[in-house]
């Protein structure tokens, strides 16, 4: 076991995937010499050559559209997208092209692909190096979509990813990666060092796609979330002593319906929080998934804490961020409810 | 006073209209045996030259002149003919059963059929073509069995697809036939990433990308380029310019300033402008870029100039946008006659055995087409299972899409 920040714990990730499959290749922008706008490439162009780790034009369509190509060859590429708010460009290749190939050729050619991207706010980046765009990936059949909260997650989820044989949106959020974010933006930043969930395996271990995670269990209420908002619910379920139980999603899709229904058909109460803008968002999907399977069950609404309708601004980032408070008050009006 | 000139906007309109004569006058064309024929391995920036002229092999009169014209066993140019033949033999049935309502939809090829099947025959068994819908002649020019097309074309019980994909978009691996996505463009980046990674894993294949004159406007296409010049993969490039993209002529895609072939130069890659509708022309132009992908010496641009003769499907009528007679305007004349031709003055061809051969591939094709409908049709007859359409969306079916197909009924 190694304390490993949640950079630390990607690149491990990658690093053992690329030494047990030689088929693994690593692209992206500024990927290879220099490791990664956020490091998570970091040595890997060093240690397997420039045919493995490389560094590809400013080119979103380019760089998943190669990933396709590779893909079909029988490679399994891992493709960076230096920030999800840039993916756009290669959305079309995404959405079009890797996920339904299998579907379209009835598995004559698949394309094994993982596209990560660091998401989410809290680093004062403004409506370019901000946004959660999960909602627009769940929304395409033949994708799965992956987001950890977490360096033991990341690594384990990651490795899944790179194994699985389906294309994969792997998300980061990045306002995670240094250290378990609880909200409060006022106070010092923890490390992962000094967090459980910063003890990663060394070598090979897999965390399942399509495994949810209880992070607290409770009695009184449900509260639903992933990424940056698992701490998030966390903080404010300590801070409002609502004895909550919060659900790491982990997997967006296929989601993980069971430990959903088991938990809000026990607390008979439902809170959806997202970092993303609220309509159509995810936390749409999850209420409901929640009122068609646990409607005789439920004794108040199900509540969303979401960002605002909005881009997300520079200067005024805290107001727009679903800090611990908001979620706070969601909880105490589920209990009124 | 300082006098501005007003604005006005340029929107290029094809050189003639319905109800007009058609004029094909403004094409750059050079005369057959005319452009030289440099080293495989030339400096892109020394064949500049090469995009603003036609490579010709056959003139007129049916003998095949200049530095491109190369021997060729006529075994092979008869196998040829036979393939555009048959090509357009499958075509005619093809669009006869669309019309009799057994499927709702299909595109030929008519006039086209030297480039595909041309091309094909520069290749080895382990390349990838990342084809368009007018590529037939790729699979038909390897005499992949015509019933396994049809099934596709009919989405009968037998259909390789399940019936999961529109008419004509084919998907044989074995073939080296990438699955046709149908949107426009996309599998042009795609082929550079296979061909990137045939290089990453130190294999010896190589990819063929295929695009059309008004997709080269789509962002893939410059994407593609982009990658290609960066890492040279094995990959021959193809632009298949057949003037009309439904309805825009290929000035709507920025043919009227420029050639197709001209707009690798910006890339450094070397490019080729083709008479596509000279079998011999598209034997010798496919064998020197599949011969420079294969040395390693990276991509090359084709671009391939014909005329899409059939309307861009069976939902559009050509007379509503171009003159009737348009054809007859086309200078380059039609594949099939052109290559009977230069067979015929060879000696190794001759009208009596045209006829004989045509007979034989529409017997052929009919009886395929026979065979494939006792399999089905899109109307009547046996088909997939509704059930089918959750598989393969993943390779395991997750709970939601058991759930969803359970909810159907299935």
């Amino acid at each position: 076991m190694t304390r490993r920040t949640m950079i630390e714990a990607i690149r491990d990730a990658i690093d053992v995937s690329m030494e047990r499959d030689e088929k693994v290749v690593v692209f992206g922008e500024d990927v290879g010499f220099f490791g990664g706008v956020f490091r998570c490439t970091e040595g890997l162009q060093k240690k397997y050559g420039t045919h493995r780790c490389f560094d590809t034009p400013i080119s979103e369509t380019g760089i998943v559209g190669v990933a396709i190509g590779m893909g079909a060859y029988g490679l399994r590429p891992v493709a960076e997208i230096q920030f999800a708010d840039y993916v756009y460009p290669g959305y079309d290749q995404i959405v079009s092209e890797a996920a339904r190939l299998r579907h379209r050729s009835a598995g004559d050619f698949t394309a094994p692909l993982v596209i990560r991207m660091p998401c989410g706010g809290g680093i004062f980046g403004g409506q370019t190096h901000s946004q959660s765009p999960e909602a627009l990936f769940t929304h395409v059949a033949g994708l799965k979509t992956v987001i950890p909260s977490n360096p033991y997650d990341a690594k384990g989820l990651l490795i899944s990813a790179i194994e699985d044989d389906d294309p994969i949106i792997f998300l980061e959020p990045k306002r995670l990666y240094n250290g378990p974010f609880n909200g409060h933006h006022d106070q010092p930043v923890v490390p992962w060092s000094k967090h459980d969930l910063g003890e990663t395996p060394d070598g090979h271990y897999t965390v399942p796609i399509g495994k949810a995670a209880i992070r607290r269990e409770g009695s009184a209420l449900t509260v639903l979330a992933y990424g940056t908002m698992v701490h998030v619910a966390l903080t404010a379920a300590e801070e409002t002593g609502i004895d909550a139980e919060v659900i790491d999603l982990r997997t967006l899709v296929p989601l993980d319906v069971e430990t959903i229904v088991a938990s809000v058909s026990k607390t008979g109460r439902c809170v959806v929080v997202h970092e993303a803008t609220r309509t159509s968002g995810f936390g749409a999907e999850l209420a409901a998934q929640v009122q068609e399977r646990c409607f005789y069950h439920l004794e108040a609404p199900v509540l969303r804490v979401t960002g605002w309708d909005t881009p997300y601004p520079h200067a005024q980032e805290w107001n727009y961020f679903p800090g611990p408070d908001r979620v706070g008050r969601a909880l105490k009006q589920a209990m009124e409810g | 006073m300082d006098e501005k000139p007003h604005l006005s906007l340029h929107v290029p309109e094809p050189p003639v209209r319905p109800g007009q004569k058609g004029d094909y006058t403004h094409l750059r064309f050079s005369a057959p045996g005319e452009v030289r024929r440099p080293p495989v391995d030339v400096d892109p920036m020394d064949i500049h030259d090469l995009a603003y002229k036609l490579i010709r092999v056959q003139d007129d009169d049916g003998n095949a002149v200049g530095p491109w014209a190369y021997s060729v066993d006529p075994g092979r140019l008869r196998k040829g003919l036979r393939a555009m033949l048959k090509t357009r033999a499958y075509d005619a049935r093809m669009m006869k059963m669309q019309r009799q309502g057994q499927t709702s939809f299909y595109m030929q090829c008519t006039g086209e059929e030297a480039i595909a099947c041309g091309f094909q025959a520069s290749l080895e068994k382990g390349d990838m073509n990342f084809p368009t819908y007018r590529q037939q002649g790729l699979l038909i020019a390897q005499d992949w069995p015509l019933v396994d097309m049809m099934c596709q074309i009919l989405s009968n019980e037998k259909d390789r697809l399940k019936g999961r994909q529109l008419p004509v978009m084919y998907s044989v691996k074995d073939a080296g036939f990438f699955s046709i996505s149908g949107n426009l463009g996309t599998q042009y980046v795609q082929a550079v990433g296979w061909a990137m990674a045939s290089a990453i894993r130190n294999d010896s294949r190589i990819a063929a990308a295929w695009i059309g004159d008004g997709s080269t406007a789509e962002s893939d296409f410059h994407a593609a380029l982009v990658f290609a010049s960066v890492y040279r993969p094995p990959v021959v490039l193809n632009v298949v310019n057949n003037q009309w993209a439904i309805s825009t002529n290929q000035a709507m895609a920025g043919g009227e300033n420029t050639t197709f072939a001209a707009r690798a130069h910006g890339y450094g890659i070397p490019s080729l402008r083709v008479d596509g509708n000279d079998y011999l022309a598209v034997l010798a132009a496919s064998s020197w870029a599949v011969e420079r992908a294969r040395r390693n010496l990276g991509p090359t641009l084709i671009e391939w100039v014909t005329y899409r003769v059939a309307p861009h499907s069976t939902s559009d009528d050509p007379s509503k946008y171009r003159p009737k007679d348009d054809q007859k305007a086309w200078p380059l004349g039609d594949p099939v006659e052109r290559l009977k031709l230069h067979l015929t003055k060879l000696g190794e061809w001759s009208e009596e055995r045209h006829v004989q051969a045509k007979a034989e591939l529409e017997e052929e094709v009919l009886a395929a087409a026979k065979e494939a409908r006792s399999h089905g049709t899109l109307q009547e007859g046996a088909k997939t299972s509704p059930a089918e359409m959750f598989e393969d969306v993943y390779k395991e079916m997750p709970p939601h899409l058991r759930e969803q197909r359970q909810q159907m009924g299935y």
